[in-house]
């Protein structure tokens, strides 16, 4: 499986070739290709144990691949160990020196590599990341927002070709997480190296990376700009994994057109040749996808207001909860059970109740086409807990 | 902000370096676990022979496999034997029955006061431990206070009848021994006991109480279960050196408190008869290694070391 | 706060902490006779009864023959068994906690047999070892039954410290362009100092105070608790008291000492 992220191509990038790796008989990371353009902020994004933070490790080189190389910027640094390698970690929980301060942690890098002078250069680091009064504190004595800080002022003031970051705001609370994801974000677009980042947070992989490439069990499953892959997902995994998706079983009755005819139980349905990736045959099975929130809802008694040329299912409530900014409803109709909808909560219809009979009716161009073959469930239950 | 770019050596493969990797452990190892061999193993080897040998100091031992000698040892030392293993039972007792409640209290409610207290629990090691042994000497002389009080009480009376006393004195009495024997490795038993202890998170005891566990349930059901790895260590740092100790038999005791400690000194170093010293040591660590494993499974508790 | 209603409840509620005091008492109570008949000017040999106060032991601690050379032998030997005890179970910390390898079970067992042994097999043991080598009993027959008896616990100490070290905290050195000696020497060894320390700390305090194996491998030498072995039978000088009153109080200051000096840090 060949992948490469689009962007741009200058000189120093990250080419991950045929790299594996596999303990015994538990395979990790499959022969994967991956090339990462320099200057990107590229997301890998998987469940726990899904191989991610395997690949970064060999990035790193503090994991041996079983197979396969690593160049970077054209260089194979493959029997490189990690202390030989032009690039930094910003660890998962940080991995701070305890015994040493804060501007001992940050000049720790530059001391190894036997440069005498550093203080300008912690001085400055410090300030980039807002910690200059707290330089001679010990890491134990620093909140988990600004031992974050620290990690990626200890990082970077290596000038590293890649900067990784495992898990790095895995340990912060949420309000504190959106901030420094601005924060990284703002360091990367200053200092301009290429951010690999580990995370198994979809939110914050999609909200950060320009670049994103989803793992699952040791392969990468699709890799793209965050809006392409919540908008036309590839596999079951992604559609499930990256928010919620409604997936519908139905049979191709028609390819010849601009649209392929589908029909699920009696409804018919229409999606778009170009917005499918499975190959549809006539008589085979196809799974139409569709986010909750593009689908409208509306009463069965109004089921004439429905405009023409949109994909239209009849159903039955079965739960409605309220969110503030919307209202999640769960509907079964005969072609599928438990759809979800988003309904913004603009003008409510009071007879939108647990019961009611409605009509749900969507943008046949907003729907995605994928193989029928594979499981439907596949990352909708995933712990999402932890290092991958 | 620039780059730098390429430094460092071009990649060369590791073959080389992951097969030294894989050697440091054992470099790490062997000088260390040669010591022990050597010094620990070894003589235990060496020991095993002697216990097979016959002869005398004059004409020389010799390998006669002779495995007489321990019957002949146990047949003339059981009773030191059995006390020995009876005076380190009751003093492991009665310092888990002491050492519970000041591990207790310095783990859950000495508050600022723990660090000092700990202290004062370790600050006795630093006495040479004779010298401590000596003074029990002059606390239970036979004009001293103690004796006077428990005699007043008629405590002595009740003691002399159990046997564990002697003519209204506790000196140079089973009684006197135990309590050296616990005095000595009380500490060995409250550092264990203090280090589970105090890993139990105390929210714990709100839960139970939360559940309607009164104090004492709490504790039985709770506090007590959690804290068996600390009485496991405790109870075999205290029982395994006491079993073997010849100190507090020889300082407080007389004759007819000699544990099998005072006879094995006494053979090997008085009487030069070595099989029969060899004989019996083998004999105390074959007990006690059996005793240990008995109590190791019974307890479930594996890690030890 | 709930009112003391009774005596009863007031007991019952501090029960444990009457019962825990009563310990320290047991504990301490040697310490405070032992400090006190340093200041006795006893009638004959023993100092068992407490006579006169008198303060001639405390201006002349070595005033009996052979005491202070037996604690100098006691020091020195103390000194040499911490240094090598100390740096073989340090190395075998390291592997037993850093690294896998085989035979990795039958080597924690070789640990554990010394310390799950009485000492006075141990003894027995290694004296039959020189005996039979004919080796003479002195100062290196006593320093090799000390390193022996104390490497298992600094083992135990050492590993316990580099177990809970974040496994991160290496790889983040060598991220950082350190190679695996500087790792060692800046971040490992650096953060495992305190097991060290306290590795250290314990096989000085064991050997110092050692007798049972002492007594079986020193031939003629004599070792300070073998000189006061040997007082407890011909009889007990006061300076005995003077050496265990001192050391005592020596320790209790070195805590304290420690305490404020990591107070101090800790608020700074």
């Amino acid at each position: 499986m060949t992948t490469t992220a689009p962007a741009g191509t200058s000189g120093t990038d990250v080419r991950l070739t045929g790299i594996s790796k596999t303990y015994g008989s538990f395979t990790a990371v499959h022969p994967l290709d991956l090339t990462v353009p320099a200057g990107s902020f590229f997301a890998l994004l998987g469940a726990s144990g899904c191989g991610k933070t395997t690949t970064l490790r060999m990035i790193a080189g503090l994991e041996e691949p079983s197979t396969g190389t690593v160049e970077l910027a054209g260089r194979n640094v493959t029997g490189l160990p990690a202390y030989k390698r032009p690039v930094n970690t910003v660890f998962q929980s940080y991995a701070l020196f305890p015994h040493l301060d804060i501007y001992e942690n940050v000049a720790f890098g530059l001391r190894r590599r036997g440069i005498k002078s550093v203080k300008k250069q912690v001085d400055e680091m410090l300030e980039l990341v807002q910690l200059g009064d707290l330089a001679r504190r010990r890491p134990q004595q620093l909140s988990g927002g600004q031992q974050q800080r620290v990690a990626v002022a200890r990082a970077l003031i290596n000038h590293p070709q890649v900067l990784l970051l495992d898990e790095p705001l895995g340990a912060l609370d949420l309000k504190l997480r959106r901030q420094m994801q601005l924060e990284l974000k703002r360091i990367q677009h200053e200092v301009g190296i290429t951010f690999i980042h580990v995370t198994h947070d979809q939110e914050e992989a999609m909200t950060m990376a320009d670049t994103v490439a989803v793992m699952n069990a040791g392969r990468i499953e699709q890799l793209g700009a965050p809006a392409d892959l919540y908008e036309t997902p590839r596999t079951t995994f992604v559609a499930n994994f990256l928010g919620t998706s409604n997936l519908i079983t139905a049979d191709v009755l028609d390819t010849s057109g601009d649209d392929i005819l589908l029909r699920a139980s009696h409804t018919k349905l229409a999606l778009p040749a170009t917005r499918c990736t499975a190959s549809a045959r006539t008589g085979e099975k196809l799974l139409v996808g569709i986010r909750p929130e593009k689908i409208t809802l509306t009463h069965a008694d109004d089921a004439g207001s429905v405009p023409d040329g949109r994909n239209r299912i009849t159903g039955r409530i079965t739960e409605s909860s309220f969110t503030g900014v919307s209202t999640q409803y769960l509907v079964d109709s005969p072609a599928a059970s438990g759809l979800s909808v988003y309904e913004q909560n603009i003008e409510r219809d009071s007879r939108l109740v647990p019961g009611a009979e409605v009509v749900l009716h969507w943008n046949p161009g907003h729907s995605f086409g994928l193989d029928a073959a594979q499981n439907i469930e596949a990352g909708t239950d995933v712990e999402a807990e932890g290092a991958g | 902000m620039t780059l730098t770019t390429t430094t460092g050596e071009p990649a060369v493969s590791d073959g080389a370096t992951a097969r030294r990797k894989k050697l440091v452990p054992y470099w790490l190892l062997i000088p260390g676990i040669l010591w022990l061999l050597v010094f620990f193993a070894a003589p235990l080897v060496y020991q095993a022979s002697t216990s097979l040998q016959t002869g005398s100091l004059e004409e020389g031992f010799k390998l006669t496999w002779h495995f007489g000698t321990y019957a002949d040892a146990l047949g003339e030392y059981y009773p030191q034997f059995l006390r020995s293993i009876g005076y380190a039972t009751a003093a492991t007792v009665l310092c888990l029955l002491l050492g519970y409640p000041l591990a207790y209290l310095i783990a859950f409610r000495a508050g600022r006061w723990r660090n000092l207290l700990m202290v004062l629990v370790i600050a006795p090691f630093f006495t040479s431990f004779l010298i401590r042994t000596l003074a029990w000497k002059t606390i239970l002389s036979d004009g001293g206070i103690v004796v006077s009080t428990l005699g007043s009480l008629h405590v002595l009376g009740l003691t002399d009848a159990l046997g564990l006393t002697e003519g209204h004195r506790v000196l140079a009495t089973p009684l006197a021994v135990v309590c050296g024997l616990t005095y000595n490795f009380l500490p060995f038993m409250i550092l264990p006991l203090y280090s589970s202890l105090e890993r139990i998170d105390s929210r714990l005891h709100e839960a139970a109480g939360d559940l309607y566990a009164r104090p004492l349930t709490t504790f039985r059901k709770v506090t007590f279960p959690l804290s068996m790895p600390g009485v496991v260590a405790g109870t075999l740092l205290t029982f395994i050196p006491a079993a073997g100790d010849y100190i507090n038999a020889e300082l407080l005791g007389s004759t007819d408190q000699k544990m099998i400690g005072n006879v094995i000194q006494s053979q090997f170093l008085r009487v030069l008869d070595y099989p029969t010293a060899a004989a019996l040591s083998f004999i105390l660590m074959a007990a006690i290694l059996a005793l240990v494993t008995l109590y190791i499974r019974k307890s479930g508790t594996e890690e030890l070391v | 706060m709930a009112p003391l209603a009774t005596p009863a409840r007031w007991l019952r509620r501090h029960l444990v902490v009457i019962a825990g005091l009563g310990t320290l008492g047991y504990l301490l109570l040697p310490n405070v006779v032992v400090t006190v008949f340093s200041f006795n000017k006893p009638n004959g040999r023993f100092n068992y009864q407490w006579q006169h106060f008198s303060t001639d032991a405390w201006t002349h601690p070595c005033g009996v023959a052979d005491l202070c050379g037996s604690l100098s032998l006691s020091l020195r030997i103390a000194v040499w068994a911490t240094l090598g005890a100390t740096a073989l179970g340090t190395a075998i910390a390291f592997a037993l906690a850093r690294h896998r390898f085989r035979a990795r079970s039958s080597v924690s067992t070789l640990i554990f047999l010394p310390m799950a042994m009485p000492e006075v097999v141990m003894a027995a043991s290694l004296a039959t070892l020189f005996l039979n080598m004919g080796i003479s009993f002195g100062f290196w027959t006593i320093l090799i039954a000390h390193i022996t008896f104390c490497l298992s616990f600094v083992v135990t100490a050492v590993k316990a410290r580099v177990m809970s070290m974040d496994p991160r905290l290496e790889q983040a050195a060598q991220d950082l362009y350190a190679s695996p000696l500087q790792t060692f020497l800046r971040v490992t060894l650096p953060i495992a100092a305190p097991g060290i320390a306290a590795g250290a700390l314990l096989s000085f305090a064991l050997s110092f105070d050692d007798f049972i194996i002492t007594n079986f491998n020193a031939g003629s030498s004599v070792t300070f608790p073998m000189y006061v072995w040997g007082a407890a039978q011909r009889g007990t000088p006061v300076q005995i008291n003077v050496i265990g009153t001192a050391m005592f109080a020596t320790a209790v200051l070195c805590v304290l000492a420690g305490q404020l000096v990591g107070r101090r840090r800790k608020r700074s």
